[in-house]
């Protein structure tokens, strides 16, 4: 079967963050903060390792990071952190059926109760302190 | 014959709804051809559609394929999202084709496509295979070992109180449209996961007090491409035409799994 027949739309449904409402927006957002925490994760690693490889090396390597690029990425990780806590809390709960509403039989328009204020509140709130918190960090990191 | 007086209050009535019918309105529909054993490519080919604004976008098809294009494919029954059968991408959202009125879009051109993560058969008719047998994999039906028919032909129903019927009927209320399969991002890329229908469906059961069969679905939902590969994304809910919520009866049904219920 080619792949037109099948008709799967493939990973360009990941990455449209665009349908579907805000919890489409809030699954697209933990795929590319979980994404981004594991590659900032393995830089850490290996940054910080190069402390075994003596003062010189570990200094060497301070300097690499402790520049204005390297504030940068801290304050997006900052950031990616945040949004990627609150909101995985949000899910794991979910995931434990807790916060997604009772059923009852439906009645028109048929608004889906698993997708109430509860959860979007908490998708907001979990974006709005991510940028909190990457604003804090570039106070810390860049102010006076 | 008698001549039938109509009341003037009712007259009255019957001028303004007239005056409100506005005359046909005009749109362009773009709609998806594609025989996958002839062609390579799928095209789109534009058709002028005159409606009123009471029409579905069942309708405008309907006439599409009585007045201009006979060849083209589709499949619908009820009219009335009821059957199922009319699932299709209209203006990139999986819609039922009978339960979208072309006013509502509000836009000026309709694309139609078939439903996406669905094998195509021909033009906007797809494949429901793999999702039936995903669907029929989980029983969907009441498992248990006596019968609502005795040995001495007794007949005895299985009774159950109105509150019990609440926990249930939402999931119930499923037409096996595929909507939420066609929404769901983990269906686009993964062939053999089990998909929002049918997991919905295996809670449907798990969730009627007159079943007995929650650990042998529990099993079958246990896999690598099973429940764990849902990401809670709710698009499923989204579409769904019926308001059964897939994406809550699957994080009940995963509840059961995670030890938050027993
Ligand atoms: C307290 C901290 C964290 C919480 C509560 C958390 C929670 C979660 C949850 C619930 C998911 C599943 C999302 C889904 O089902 O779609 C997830 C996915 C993921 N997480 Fe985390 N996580 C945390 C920290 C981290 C860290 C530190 C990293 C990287 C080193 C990370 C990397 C990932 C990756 C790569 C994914 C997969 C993304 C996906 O499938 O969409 N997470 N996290
Ligand atoms: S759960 Fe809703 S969208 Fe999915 S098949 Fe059933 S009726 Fe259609
Ligand atoms: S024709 Fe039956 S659901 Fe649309």
């Amino acid at each position: 079967m080619n792949k037109q027949h099948n008709n799967r739309i493939g990973i360009k449904a990941w990455l449209n963050p665009w349908r579907y409402g805000i919890e489409r927006f809030a699954y697209w957002l933990m795929r590319i903060t979980g994404v981004g925490l594991l590659v900032y994760f393995i830089m850490h690693i290996y940054e910080t390792s190069s402390i075994l490889d003596g003062k010189e090396i570990w200094n060497k390597m301070l300097d690499l990071t402790q520049t204005p690029e390297g504030h940068l990425i801290l304050v997006l990780v900052i950031g990616m952190s945040t949004f990627h806590t609150i909101n995985g809390i949000r899910i794991m709960l979910g995931h434990g059926g807790i916060g997604v509403g009772k059923a009852s039989r439906p009645d028109y328009p048929y608004a889906p109760k698993s997708q109430n204020m509860k959860n979007k509140l908490c998708i907001y709130a979990s974006i709005g302190l991510a940028a909190l918190a990457m604003l804090y960090s570039v106070e810390v990191m860049f102010g006076e | 014959m008698a001549a039938i007086k109509i009341h003037e209050e009712n007259d009255q009535n019957v001028k303004s709804i007239a005056a409100d019918i506005k005359p046909k309105n005009k749109i362009l529909f773009k709609i998806t051809k594609f025989n996958p054993h002839v062609d390579t490519h799928m095209k789109y080919v534009d058709y002028d559609v005159e409606y009123e604004h009471w029409n579905t976008v069942l309708d405008a098809l309907l006439m599409i394929k009585h007045k201009v294009d006979p060849s083209l494919a589709l499949r619908y029954s009820c009219r009335q999202a009821s059957c199922g059968s009319c699932g299709m991408m209209i203006n990139d959202k999986p819609s039922l084709a009978c339960f979208t009125k072309i006013n509502e879009l509000g836009s000026d051109v309709v694309k139609i496509e078939p439903m996406s993560n669905f094998p195509i058969l021909r033009d906007l008719a797809v494949d429901f295979t793999q999702m039936f047998n995903t669907h029929k994999k989980l029983k969907p039906y009441i498992i248990r070992s006596d019968s609502e028919i005795s040995q001495s032909n007794e007949i005895k129903e299985f009774s159950q109180d109105p509150d019990s019927v609440e926990k249930y009927i939402q999931f119930a209320n499923c037409i096996k449209c595929g909507l939420c399969n066609s929404a769901c991002p983990t269906m686009a890329t993964d062939s053999s996961f089990m998909g929002p229908q049918a997991l919905t469906q295996a809670y449907r059961y798990v969730s009627d007090d007159r079943d007995k069969g929650k650990n042998t679905r529990l099993k079958i939902i246990d896999e690598r491409h099973g429940i764990w590969r849902c990401h809670f994304a709710g698009s499923c809910s989204k579409v769904c035409p019926k308001g059964v919520d897939p994406a809550m009866g699957i994080q009940f049904l995963r509840s059961y799994l995670l030890g938050f219920r027993d």
